[in-house]
């Protein structure tokens, strides 16, 4: 990494990062799949993560909430740093919302009860309350009418948008997307960016994994290109697809922007 | 300007394709092979059912003082009416029967309330695992409120069956829960334990364990320290059963995909909220067909209680056959014995079923 990605990928002194990471590092038995990986995030910035499959953009994003363990360096979130403590993690959890490729909805739950159990268990939110604000959110991703229906019932989109809905039942902070377009028909795909677009333009702290460009350009503060365990440039959208810095990023951008 | 799509109108199926004729031409009659299946299948059971209505109902006698007055060539059902109660009930005074029967009626009254909506399933849960129990004991045992003691020596027949059939699939469900999450612990203690301890048990034969529990603990305990053989025996089948348990679990909760595990981590939840909540619902939904197999089997294994010298329904049968009256009844015994046995396992294969489909949300194309 060069010292100028360096520092786009630090903060400025005096502001408030919301998310840290300081020379982390990980292995997966002998692969080192993050590589001195240092980045912020500051509170209410929209980051979007790409790189070739493989580049540890997905584990870099599972790193901050602990669905995996770095072996070296620091994370902070929210002030908390990621360790074994498990009082720690569960208080980031609480306020960390995740999405996932593959929604992981739970199949045994209706919708409802997908959205509520966090919030009653979790936040011990009363269960009127509870559903309540799930249907709330629900509206939002314009699917209340199917709030009694079991996740099987329902399309990969539709799904997917009540993941993103359940996510924000818990009132997070932050939400990672990590491909949450990945596994949709293309005709999908749209309905899922609209409900993110929505959430950026309402100033949630995002972090997406995702190769949807025309969602980096529209919605990113910044892009962060990763591959090979490292993070080659970290730049804004308009500098980074314009005028890429690295040999690896033009190649990068050239295969998936001219196919 | 764009033509108008307008999508064709859906069609009914074709005549021959549904209906009594074309189900009986598609699993009987559909290729060579198959029309010669059924006429051995029909030649066989022509061979097979005449006679065997014929001794069970058609030359069967009902009712008689002793094997002289099965004349009839038959099935000698008198036997079985003679020794009606003892098959049910064992040595258990004749008086005291209706005690049996009341806890009998008040634990199917009990399962009966899940059907209705407005009871607080929890609640009735904790009633039949907790207090149901405590009074059933006080009922067959005696010794209070004025109820005659029984000792535990005179509990037989289908009674007996029952009893350990019923108190080993209740404590051997949870047990075996707790012994499969404990295998798939981080923890290394804990697992260790688990697998030692499901290890050694399912290398064991069951009526190792039950002579363990009958003859050989006493003589580890010190003197004056005993308790009841019953209850050995019963904890040594909840144990061997939930050896077995724990692996078939174990089975589901592999087959829950890691996703699920994630995504109950990623929104906050404990270990034991997301087992409960999430992992487990799916995990043993997945593997009611294993757990009832497990049921089914400690249900017919309770019948190695005879080795330690208990007298259970096939107990109390064979014990019956050396009667000097009935000597020659030992078919229509053992015929009775399967009916009864192939009544309740079967009555427990439906009802599972019955449940797997009940609890079916993954709207699958049939």
């Amino acid at each position: 990494m060069t010292d100028r990605n360096m520092a786009l990928a630090q903060l400025e002194p005096g502001e408030e990062a919301i998310i840290q990471f300081t020379d982390v590092n990980k292995w997966y038995g002998e692969f080192h799949v993050l590589k001195n990986i240092n980045f912020s995030v500051k509170k209410g910035e929209r980051i979007v993560v790409c790189g070739p499959s493989g580049s540890g953009k997905s584990t870099m994003t599972r790193c901050i909430n602990r669905l995996e363990e770095h072996q070296k360096g620091q994370i902070l979130v929210d002030g908390i740093e990621m360790n074994d403590n498990l009082k720690n993690i569960e208080a980031i959890r609480k306020d960390v919302g995740m999405v996932f490729q593959h929604f992981n909805l739970f199949p045994h739950l209706t919708i409802l009860e997908n959205l509520t159990l966090a919030p009653i268990w979790v936040r011990k939110t009363p269960k009127k309350e509870a559903e309540e604000m799930a249907m709330h959110y629900l509206e939002r991703v314009k699917i209340a009418n199917q709030a009694n229906k079991f996740p099987g019932q329902l399309s990969g989109g539709q799904q997917q948008r009540v993941a993103i809905a359940r996510g924000l039942c818990m009132k997070p902070r932050i939400m990672l997307f990590d491909e949450p377009t990945s596994a949709l028909d293309p005709e999908m795909i749209k309905e899922v960016l609209d409900v993110m677009i929505q959430l950026a333009d309402e100033g949630m702290t995002m972090v997406c994994v995702t190769h949807e460009m025309g969602f980096a350009k529209t919605v990113a503060d910044r892009v962060v290109f990763m591959d090979a365990g490292e993070i080659v440039e970290a730049n804004t959208p308009h500098e980074f697809f314009e005028n890429p810095q690295h040999d690896r990023t033009q190649l990068f951008l050239s295969q998936i922007l001219n196919h | 300007m764009a033509i108008e799509f307008k999508p064709s109108p859906s069609l009914p199926p074709p005549q021959n394709s549904v209906g009594a004729v074309a189900w009986i031409h598609k699993n009987f009659f559909s290729s060579p092979l198959n029309i010669a299946l059924t006429i051995i299948s029909l030649y066989i059971l022509y061979l097979l059912v005449p006679p065997m209505v014929q001794w069970v109902f058609i030359d069967a006698t009902w009712s008689g003082t002793s094997k002289a007055d099965c004349t009839a060539g038959g099935a000698c059902w008198a036997f079985i009416a003679v020794y009606f109660d003892q098959f049910m009930y064992g040595l258990y005074p004749e008086a005291e029967y209706w005690r049996v029967n009341t806890a009998l009626v008040l634990l199917i009254a009990l399962v009966a309330m899940f059907a209705i909506k407005a009871v607080n399933k929890a609640m009735l849960a904790g009633v039949i695992i907790l207090v149901y129990p405590v009074v059933a004991y006080f009922l067959f045992a005696g010794g209070v409120f004025g109820l005659a003691v029984v000792e535990t020596a005179n509990w037989g027949g289908l009674f007996l069956t029952t009893l350990l059939g019923v108190v080993g699939i209740v404590a051997s469900f949870p047990l075996g829960i707790v012994l499969a999450l404990g295998r798939r612990s981080n923890m290394p203690i804990v697992k260790s334990v688990c697998v030692v301890f499901i290890e050694t048990i399912r290398a064991v034969p069951l009526i190792t364990i039950l002579f363990m529990a009958s003859v050989m603990i006493p003589l580890f305990l010190p003197d004056g320290m005993n308790f009841n053989k019953l209850l050995r025996v019963v904890i040594g089948i909840t144990l061997f059963s939930a050896a077995y348990m724990a692996e078939v679990i174990r089975g589901g909760l592999q087959a829950i995909p890691k996703g699920q595990y994630e995504a109950a981590d990623a929104m906050g939840l404990t270990y034991w909220q997301s087992m409960i909540l999430v992992i487990l619902p799916q995990a043993l939904k997945l593997v009611i067909p294993g757990i009832v197999n497990t049921f089914i089997g400690l249900f017919k294994d309770t019948t190695l209680v005879y080795i330690v010298g208990m007298f259970d329904l096939l107990g109390r049968i064979q014990a019956a056959n050396h009667d000097a009256n009935w000597l020659g009844t030992t078919t229509e015994g053992y015929a009775f014995a399967g009916f009864v046995y192939w009544v309740i396992c079967f009555g427990m294969s439906r009802y599972s079923m019955a449940v797997e489909r009940k609890l079916d949300t993954g709207h699958k194309r049939k």
